[in-house]
């Protein structure tokens, strides 16, 4: 059984039908990416999980649970958290702020502080900037802060929403190491991307979202080399 | 070219000012200071004709020296501007002395005239205004001139003869002002006396240059000498806290109840807007109903006829605010900013017209209100005299201090900082925003609800009217002005905005205008209020620290 399973899912936005019936799977450990253009549905997959939207029909389970009459805080207790898309880190806290406040949910002082020390370990330039505010930091330290702080929560899968956007090359480089470095690490990963080319590098599987439904999935392999993946998404030119 | 665009800047700042100087003139602020004294044959409609003056240069001089240093442009601007700013008012001077205005400016009769005239025939009266206002703009100039340290040690000394000189009458009017002068056998007018002012003014000025000549040696010496510091500081405040209203007097000792319950509100106002960042502009509300359940339970007249003590009516009172709280919340959760506020803006009508209301009139008395609600017994005293009251209040503050203490380092103060920040993340976080957003309401009303049913008690009679959108404006005001999310700063607010209207009673009448104004000045000048929260300080002028990170993060 998949760590995460989500069925069939159909969110809407009012009356805008925005998920026409999204089945994904996420396995203990992996990294798997949703991949597509603006407006296929990515980030409203991730925000159905998440308890924010609320699926009109189909079924979201961690672990076999059951998880679409839950609230937000209640599903982050379960073990999901994010990084949002856009960062969104608490701008007028200090980092040290915001990544207790990202570990809001949990009650065990000592883990905590434990978690703190790897996060600190993995991201050593929030240590230094522990005390500054967070609006202060550079678009790459904020992006690392997010992280930071998604994980401070430790969660049993994670969920990443663009979190190379707008981000100088170099960086985005590093951010995707880190990221492969947390999955090492032993968490689960669900990573929204629009720069295919990464995010089908780090994943093992990956799911194509057209308009709301899966236009494609396999393993990030089989996607790289999946000739429509390279016309649309990779800029190859398209031999028909 | 140049000296157009110096003498262009004294036309346009003259005007401006003139413009301001005219309008205050005309709602009749000055000659409602005619009979007030700053020091003997000082009045403070004078002192406001200088201010103009002052105004008019400073201004003019601020905006030439952008583009120049040199110092004959600037004098020229303000005397310009000062000149400008004096023929209006000199010109309103001979208007309103020779054309009949009353039916359309309430204002302009012959006591503005007189104070505008200074007793003078009217073409030396016109003179007067317009070399005052000129000489005044470029001694602005020349004040500007002089080396910081003695600018600011002059600023402080005319600070404290102003204060001294308006308060005079009510310093010497306390009790504990009469037994010293008793004592060394002096009586006092009601009016600092002139030789007073200027000695208080040369003092404080000098004292403030020596004092300000070691900035650093004081902050260190402060630093060593911290713990014990503290300590002795806190026994201070505690002894003049419980003397304070037996030396004040029962006058002063109403006011203090008053600015005790202004206190309280503000105190819960600060978790809703401070903490949990709910801008809620019908928090009169909680008072009302505080204040309403207190009379129904304890008042033998109301429809209730219980007749409970004030010790158990107090803690019915507390919950029913809380729960209306929670009731406001419901259906408010959902909405932000703007929206919020307008909402809960009508929720604090919807309370006064219903306590106004026919529908409730048999319940709670509609305009006539609730009559008869007893003064509270403690250990069989009975708490009549506002200068019992005043423990009570003092005691309720500290108690709601120390509660917004606690919240402010707790977990649920942590999810109402993450929710004000931003709440889609706090709830992405793990926060329950139904309960926190709840919470925050109920704590807030509850403080507000205490505040009512103690001012239910004091009063004994409560009307609809007591609970009007203004109590609720000025308890925001107070807390923005003091500094938002800052507790020393939500009771210095209280002094400021509560307690100075009562001090200087003609200003009543000017109290909203006053409110506007200030408001206006703190936003420009010190945005993050008068003892703001290290957070604010933080916030708002992270800029000026840290700005070498902030262009990193722009590059």
């Amino acid at each position: 059984m998949a760590l995460l399973e989500v069925e069939n899912i159909h969110t809407y936005y009012g009356s805008i039908h925005a998920l026409k019936g999204i089945s994904i799977t996420v396995d203990k450990g992996e990294i798997v990416t949703l991949v597509g253009a603006n407006g296929a549905g990515k980030s409203t997959t991730l925000n159905t999980i998440c308890g924010v939207l609320k699926p009109r029909h189909g079924e979201i389970r961690l672990n076999g649970e059951l998880l679409n009459a839950l609230k937000p805080h209640e599903i982050v207790a379960k073990g999901i958290s994010q990084a949002p898309e856009g960062r969104r880190i608490f701008s007028r806290l200090t980092v040290m702020e915001n990544l207790e406040m990202g570990a809001y949910a949990r009650s065990d002082r000592r883990e905590i502080a434990k978690d703190l020390e790897r996060v600190f370990a993995i991201f050593p330039r929030l240590k230094e900037r522990a005390r500054q505010v967070g609006g202060t930091l550079s678009g790459g330290e904020q992006q690392m802060l997010a992280i930071a702080r998604a994980l401070m929560a430790r969660p049993r899968v994670l969920l990443l929403d663009e979190p190379s956007m707008g981000l100088a090359p170099i960086l985005v480089q590093e951010i995707f190491s880190v990221i492969r470095e947390i999955n090492q690490q032993g968490t689960t990963i669900l990573l929204v991307e629009q720069n295919v080319n990464m995010a089908l590098q780090i994943a093992q599987r990956g799911y194509v979202l057209e308009t709301g439904r899966v236009a494609l999935q396999g393993s990030a392999k089989e996607l790289r080399e999946n000739p429509r993946v390279r016309a649309v998404y990779l800029g190859e030119t398209l031999h028909a | 070219m140049k000296l157009l665009s110096v003498v262009r800047a004294g036309i346009r700042n003259g005007l401006i000012v003139g413009a301001v100087a005219v309008f205050i003139v005309l709602i009749g602020m000055v000659q409602t200071f005619a009979k007030r004294y700053l020091v003997s044959d000082l009045t403070l409609s004078t002192v406001i004709l200088v201010a103009f003056g002052l105004a008019a240069g400073a201004l003019a001089a601020q905006q030439v020296s952008r583009n120049t240093t040199q110092l004959g442009s600037k004098v020229l601007a303000a005397a310009v501007s000062g000149l400008i700013t004096g023929v209006m008012l000199a010109l309103l001077l001979l208007v309103v002395s020779q054309v009949p205005l009353r039916d359309v400016l309430v204002n302009a009769t012959p006591e503005m005239v007189a104070a505008l005239s200074f007793g003078l025939p009217l073409s030396g009266a016109a003179l007067l205004l317009i070399g005052l206002s000129v000489v005044m703009a470029v001694l602005a100039v020349l004040y500007g001139l002089l080396p910081s340290r003695v600018r600011r040690a002059l600023l402080e000394g005319i600070m404290a003869v102003t204060l001294i000189g308006i308060f005079w009458e009510a310093i010497v009017g306390l009790d504990v002002s009469r037994l010293v002068m008793k004592f060394l056998g002096v009586k006092a007018g009601k009016v600092l006396p002139l030789p007073a002012g200027l000695g208080l003014l040369i003092l404080v000025s000098l004292v403030t240059y020596v004092w300000r000549a070691h900035p650093q040696s004081n902050v260190t010496v402060r630093r060593t000498g911290e713990g014990l510091r503290r300590y002795v500081s806190l026994v201070l405040i505690a002894g003049a806290l419980i003397a304070l209203p037996f030396a004040v007097g029962l006058f002063w000792s109403q006011t203090l109840t008053t600015i005790g319950l202004f206190t309280l509100m503000g105190l819960g106002l600060n978790i809703v807007v401070g903490m949990a960042g709910l801008l809620d502009l019908g928090y009169v509300a909680f008072y009302a109903i505080g204040a309403y359940a207190m009379a129904l339970f304890s008042s033998p007249a109301s429809s209730l006829h219980i007749g409970l003590p004030f010790w158990v009516a107090l803690p019915i009172a507390l919950l029913f605010a809380a729960i209306s709280g929670i009731l406001l919340g419901i259906p408010v959760l959902r909405l932000r900013g703007d929206y919020l506020a307008i909402v809960t803006l009508g929720f604090g009508e919807i309370i006064r017209i219903l306590a106004l209301s026919d529908v409730l009139k048999p319940y709670i008395g509609g305009p006539q209100g609730i009559m008869e609600t007893p003064s509270p017994f403690f250990f069989g005293i009975q708490m009549n005299d506002p200068r019992y009251l005043y423990y009570l209040i003092l005691a309720a503050c500290l108690v709601v201090v120390f509660l917004s203490l606690r919240l402010n380092d707790s977990r649920i103060g942590r999810a109402w900082i993450a929710v004000r920040e931003d709440e889609d993340v706090a709830q992405a976080m793990g926060i329950n925003l139904v309960a926190a957003k709840l919470m925050a309401f109920a704590i807030g009303a509850s403080f507000a609800g205490v505040g009512g049913a103690i001012f239910a008690a004091r009063q004994g009679a409560i009307f609809p009217m007591d609970f009007t959108l203004f109590v609720s404006i000025n308890v925001l005001c107070l807390i923005i002005i003091g500094g938002i999310g800052s507790i020393p700063g939500v009771i210095t607010g209280a002094f400021f905005l509560i307690g100075l209207p009562e001090v200087l009673r003609e200003v009543d009448e000017y109290r909203i205008l006053a409110y506007g104004a200030g408001l206006v000045i703190m936003m420009l000048v010190r945005p993050e209020g008068l003892i703001p929260s290290a957070r604010r300080r933080l916030e708002l002028h992270e800029a000026e620290d840290q700005g070498e990170l902030a262009a990193y993060t722009v590059s």
